[in-house]
């Protein structure tokens, strides 16, 4: 799970990235509370071969599930 | 096309049209936007340096933030948040600042000048782009300048409410403020034209999250090419309004406001691009930020304000070239203003390396 609540961007997609880099993960789960964050990770995660679902779990945060697209 | 691409289209678009528009309406050539060239204008008006040709309240820069506020509000994404390295963000907004002044302009006026065929912008964009592939690799080094936290509502409102003041206080009590009589300075477009300018890009900037910087650094992030789409309409709008208006004139000389020192062309916007990256956006993102109740971009408006008050008081700032009764006079970026740079790039290296993290610790 990557905490990304707080950073503004791009940590958040950096963060997320240099995850990916590590483990590649077939699910990611991420927390953010910035909307651009909501939208960049989204890019980078179409651009990286994951799917995304997004979920408001409480005013202004996220919850981002990223899978692996097989 | 997805919404969000079709936004950024729109918002560069738009972008570009009000800058022909408010340099047909007044605003010096290639300069239709400029927060850099206009923050500088700002501090002159206040008095915060004593450049007679760049002091004026710049309506534009009152509705970048004004209009930003209100799209924020109306779209529930204002928030007040605030704490992630506050000092340090000014003093990045001041070196931001001393770059973009030696250049001439900002990230946004960069592409305005090379959509006008100012060829002398070429070697800022250049460097524009080394200093956010620098900044890049700050990042994936572990560089960040940490958390910000939910703050009190009333801490977002903080330049929005300095904005209105500025509007007031050139519109009710103009004595108290300082204007040019001659230089970029006087020539602006009528105040509600430039006002409403401000006011659309800046909401739709909101919107679309558009930033110079960040178009170029997603590229080099993930490859992404949503954010620099941006960038490109922009470019595209105010190329092709130019070819139309006969606006083009591409030389490497003596362009509007433009000075052909190459190496401290593209030093300067090497600093600014660094910087940018650093700060997490452009000069007009800051902006933006802090209509939506950013408290950190506030705070680095006031150094961007600070950064062009010393570049003027120290004479850092670039001069541009010109034609003086016939003959061709240099410009360019001074020693003070070499220095200033150098002294930009250096504080860029020493805040990056310490501010260099090797794990993420709250990461589960």
């Amino acid at each position: 799970m990557v905490d990304a609540r707080g950073y503004s961007c791009p940590m958040p997609v950096v963060m997320v990235q240099k995850e990916v880099s590590r483990s590649a993960p077939d699910q990611l789960e991420v927390l953010v509370d910035d909307r651009c964050a909501v939208e960049n990770i989204s890019r980078f995660a179409g651009h990286s071969g994951y799917a995304v679902e997004i979920r408001e779990v409480a005013d202004d945060e996220f919850s981002l599930l990223l899978t692996k697209l097989p | 096309m997805s919404k969000h691409h079709r936004l950024i289209l729109l918002a560069g678009f738009i972008t570009g049209l009000a800058a022909l528009g408010l340099t047909a309406a007044g605003n010096p050539a290639n300069m239709g936007f400029c927060i850099a060239c206009f923050l500088r204008d700002i501090a002159g008006g206040l008095g915060m340096h004593s450049a007679a040709k760049v002091q004026y309240i710049r309506p534009e820069i009152i509705g970048l933030v004004l209009g930003a506020l209100l799209s924020a509000t109306a779209g529930r994404e204002f928030e007040a948040r605030a704490g992630s390295a506050p000092a340090l963000r000014f003093v990045l907004g001041m070196i931001v600042m001393v770059g973009a002044l030696a250049f001439l302009g900002c990230p946004l006026r960069m592409v305005l000048r090379l959509a006008g065929g100012d060829l002398t912008a070429v070697s800022g964009f250049a460097g524009f782009t080394l200093g956010i592939g620098i900044g890049v690799l700050c990042l994936k080094k572990g560089f960040s300048l940490g958390r910000a936290y939910k703050v009190k509502r009333s801490n977002g409102f903080v330049l929005p409410c300095f904005m209105a003041a500025l509007l007031v206080l050139l519109l009710a009590v103009p004595s108290v403020l300082r204007f040019s009589e001659e230089g970029p300075g006087a020539s602006h477009a009528y105040w509600l034209v430039s006002l409403a300018g401000g006011l659309i890009v800046g909401g739709l900037a909101q919107k679309s999250r558009l930033c110079m910087a960040g178009g170029i650094r997603d590229i080099f992030l993930f490859r992404d090419f949503h954010l620099v789409s941006g960038f490109a309409a922009i470019f595209a709008t105010v190329l092709i309004g130019n070819l139309l208006l006969g606006g083009f004139h591409p030389t490497l000389a003596v362009q509007p406001i433009a000075h052909h020192d190459y190496l401290w062309n593209l030093l300067g916007m090497a600093a600014v691009g660094w910087g940018a990256v650093l700060l997490g956006g452009c000069p007009l993102r800051q902006l933006i930020l802090a209509g939506e109740g950013n408290g950190d971009s506030a705070v680095t408006v006031f150094g961007m304000l600070t950064g062009a008050a010393l570049s003027h008081n120290f004479g850092m700032a670039g001069n541009a070239d010109a034609m003086t009764g016939g003959t061709f006079v240099a410009g360019g970026v001074g020693t003070p203003g070499q220095i200033g740079i150098l002294i930009g790039l250096i504080l860029l290296f020493i805040i990056s390396v310490v501010n260099l993290h090797k794990e993420e610790k709250n990461n589960g």
